[in-house]
């Protein structure tokens, strides 16, 4: 707990303590109190399988929309320079701030069946997102995609440009030089964002009930089908939340041994 | 040294704001409510009705679900009245000991067909709903198991294309036109006005959804919050609670 | 009409013109903040900059940087961390098309060349400054540009690592046949490595010429320093003398010498078997340095502080005119 520099003062370890406690007290109490004896009825329902195969396909495929657009956007908003760059890189992070009902009601009022985009689009197509996986995943890329464009971001601005420069002078053309040199090094950057983004899909839930709905199979998620159980059969919830909550875990500790470690 | 004159303001203040209301304000009496969300419109009207008529009380009311709300009082939280939207949660609360007495029931609240104003899949009954994208509340919660028995006594056999987490969603739904038809209690159909087209659904007199009120345990003044019951059981606040789409007993 | 002929200009920053031939080496010198970066960097297309730089009837100046056709080793070498050293100075090469297997081996026989073909399959997280360095010019050489940029590749090297890294660079430079514009801060990469010697100052050509001319008649307070001489201005009018030809005395000399000051010294330092005196000369006249031998310091007592005067014999003065100018 010392070193040459002096001592950790304490003025900094006690909230770091308290940050600690106040972000794993509520899971190690999820853990403590969940009816560990309905886990295995509950994993065999219909319901339960349903729900967590359709939470971990949106949220995976959310994660590569994400990086498909995020990484080119961060990549404007990083290296191109172009007036109202700063008003674009505020509107990207807006999603962020907004309670999740808000981005569903905005998400519907743009792809809903009476949306701007929506409703032309149903009426030449016959095709619309409310109520599909297809809307389950847009709703989750709305909420996901900041995440994804702010790290990335940061990682092209912290690996220097200079490398750009170099592959320039040996004759790299721009397309060349991103995929060989600027996504390599801004990787860690990268794989934050989509850990990120998989995260924030898997535990979305405001925006994607108001823009997609909840239908089993179709778009019922593991967020809604906790929260449906809360009123109705609060210990089925914890199990439930308890099964969210290991899936999260087990990919988090997965990823963070191959990705995270950023050197 | 002397403190900052922030912290000097700001710590009584704080204080003030941990203590239960009681300690800070002046000494009008206060009756807390907690009733169904679905009862917001009637029991705000009868709040006026009863401070009008209590001098120097103030009422408070704390609208949620049902269960939550059963929940809550259980829990201890502050409260003198619990009014729920069924009877499970109601029974909840008795069982938990918060509510105190014979729970009395004094309202009941059918489910109602809803379609946009401009209705534009031109439903009027179950008849027009093969091929429409409709939406009722998920089996979970108590106006989803309504719709589903109604539905089923009325042979209906085509599936929602959401079960929505509660009533206000299934409205918000129509109300937008995001869906073509649902199912509300009537109470909802009113309050939403001219947003939404309202029909009956045949058999639901039979199942309606019954309310009840009683008062509770952690009551500071039970003979006020007993004030508060008898002016929902009275006919004035029968009246109130009909003109808001509920039937009465 | 020379291979390459360069006028150009980074506003703000330097403007210069100069012209040069294949197999020339221009070491571009000048104290910090003259602008020999921004020229450097102006001609790969990394900075804005006007003007033209014509490289066998081409103008560079509306081109890409990628289609320049240039070596560039970078200061802080910029080697991608991502990659071991062959496939660092495989990247130019691969950009441009050629095969994996192709590049890789051309790759090796330029780090062999180099004198680090054993480190191929190391990060440069894990090369010493000196080797990074080779690694990085071998980068710039591979693609065999016509004109080579080297900004500072000397910098942040030890002693050492610099002198042996110095004698290879002037020996691949001699083979190289392009043309190479090398800055640096240093006197000895430009007398040593370059045919020609560009002095910058304040962001202009303050003199261009071959490293005997610059460094016999430097018309520069920096170069002058650089290399070791005494200038004295007069308008256009330019003399330089070496340290050695000045007399020290206690007194005003009274002899043949035409060019005498009084002042105080402001530093000693040893310099070879002798000892550099820096004279602060009265009335806001030259800083002069004189060499003399430790008994003579001795003998004159020649502190810090210490007022003295100095004197040249007229037959010691190199007088020249700043053509440039």
């Amino acid at each position: 707990m010392s070193d040459s520099l002096g001592r950790a003062p304490a003025r900094l370890l006690v909230p770091a303590g308290l940050a600690t406690l106040l972000l794993v007290l509520p899971l190690v109490s999820l853990l403590l109190t969940a009816p560990w004896s309905m886990l295995g009825e509950q994993l065999g329902t219909e319901a339960l399988r349903q729900a967590m195969w359709l939470s971990v396909l949106t949220a995976t495929v959310a994660t590569g929309v994400c990086l498909l657009l995020g990484l080119p956007l961060a990549w404007v908003l990083a290296r191109v320079d172009f007036p109202g760059r700063r008003l674009l890189r505020t509107l990207v992070i807006v999603p962020l701030v907004l309670p999740p009902v808000v981005a569903g009601v905005a998400l519907v009022s743009a792809f809903g069946r009476t949306g701007i985009i929506g409703e032309p689009l149903r009426a030449a197509t016959g095709l619309s997102l409310p109520y599909t996986t297809a809307g389950v995943i847009v709703a989750h890329v709305f909420v996901s995609l900041p995440f994804v464009v702010i790290s990335i971001e940061g990682a092209l601005r912290s690996a220097h440009q200079e490398y750009d420069a170099a592959a320039a002078t040996l004759g790299a053309s721009r397309w060349h030089a991103f995929r060989t040199v600027t996504v390599p090094l801004a990787l860690p950057g990268i794989a934050a964002g989509m850990v990120l983004a998989w995260a924030r899909s898997l535990g979305e839930f405001g925006a994607t009930i108001t823009f997609a709905g909840n239908y089993p199979g179709t778009t019922q998620t593991m967020p809604t089908l906790i929260y449906l159980s809360i009123n109705s059969h609060p210990e089925a919830a914890k199990t439930l939340s308890l099964v969210l909550l290991l899936l999260s875990l087990a990919v988090l500790v997965a990823l963070r041994d191959r990705w995270l470690v950023t050197s | 040294m002397p403190r900052p004159i922030l912290t000097r303001l700001l710590v009584p203040a704080a204080v003030c704001l941990l203590l239960p209301l009681s300690a800070c304000g002046d000494d009008t009496t206060e009756i807390k409510v907690l009733a169904a969300a679905s009862l917001t419109e009637s029991f705000q009207t009868l709040e006026k009705q009863f401070e009008d008529d209590h001098d120097g009380v103030d009422v408070k009311l704390s609208f949620g679900s049902s269960t939550t709300l059963a929940e809550q009082a259980n829990d201890g939280a502050p409260g003198d009245v619990l009014a729920t939207a069924d009877e499970k949660s109601m029974d909840l609360a008795v069982d938990g000991g918060s509510a105190t007495g014979e729970p009395t029931k004094f309202a009941t609240n059918a489910l109602v067909l809803v379609v946009p104003a401009d209705n534009p899949a031109k439903i009027t009954g179950f008849d027009d709903f093969a091929d429409s994208d409709w939406v009722r509340c998920d089996d979970e919660v108590p106006c989803g198991r309504l719709a589903v028995s109604l539905l089923e006594e009325n042979e209906v056999e085509q599936e929602p294309v959401s079960r929505e987490v509660d009533v206000k969603s299934v409205l918000a739904k129509i109300a937008s036109g995001e869906a073509d038809a649902g199912f509300v209690y009537a109470s909802d159909a009113v309050a939403a006005g001219d947003d939404v087209k309202m029909f009956p659904v045949p058999g639901a007199d039979e199942q309606p959804n019954p309310y009840f009120i009683a008062t509770l345990d952690q009551s500071g003044d039970s003979d006020l919050a007993q004030e508060w019951l008898d002016l929902v059981s009275s006919d004035e606040g029968q009246k109130v609670l009909e003109e808001a789409g509920f039937s009465t007993p | 009409m020379s291979d390459l002929d360069a006028s150009l200009e980074v506003p703000g920053r330097v403007s210069a013109d100069f012209a040069a031939d294949r197999g020339d080496v221009i070491a571009v010198i000048g104290p910090n903040g003259a602008g020999k970066s921004s020229l450097v960097k102006a001609v790969a297309g990394l900075v804005p900059a006007t003007g033209r730089v014509t490289l066998d009837g081409r103008n560079l100046m509306e081109l890409p940087t990628r289609e320049r056709g240039l070596g560039v080793v970078f200061q802080d070498q910029l080697l991608f961390p991502h990659l071991d050293a062959r496939d660092n100075v495989a990247y130019g090469p691969r950009a441009r098309g050629v095969t994996r297997a192709d590049a890789r081996r051309r790759a090796d026989q330029w780090l062999s060349a180099l004198g680090v073909g054993d480190l191929a399959h190391r990060r440069p997280g894990q090369l010493s400054g000196g080797q990074a360095q080779r690694v990085a010019i071998a980068r710039a050489l591979v693609t065999d540009p016509t004109l080579l940029l080297l900004d500072e590749p000397m910098s942040g090297l030890d002693v050492g690592v610099a002198t042996s890294l110095r004698i290879e660079l002037a020996r691949h430079l001699s083979e190289f046949g392009g043309i190479a514009l090398l800055v640096t801060h240093d006197a000895l990469d430009a007398l040593t490595v370059a045919n020609r010697v560009l002095v910058l100052d304040e962001g202009k050509v303050a003199q261009f010429g071959t490293p005997h001319e610059v460094s016999q008649r430097p018309v520069t307070d920096h170069v002058a320093r650089l290399v070791g001489l005494n200038v004295i201005r007069a308008g256009d009018e330019l003399r330089a003398f070496e340290p050695t030809a000045v007399t020290v005395n206690l007194t005003e000399p009274t002899g043949s010498a035409r060019h005498r000051w009084a002042g105080r010294v402001a530093a000693v330092t040893p310099h070879g078997a002798a000892l550099r005196l820096v004279v602060r000369t009265a009335d806001n006249g030259p800083e002069l340095i004189a060499d003399v031998t430790p008994e003579a310091a001795t003998e004159l007592e020649l502190t810090l502080g210490r007022s003295v005067w100095v004197s040249v014999k007229e037959t010691s003065v190199r007088a020249y005119t700043n053509r440039t100018q």
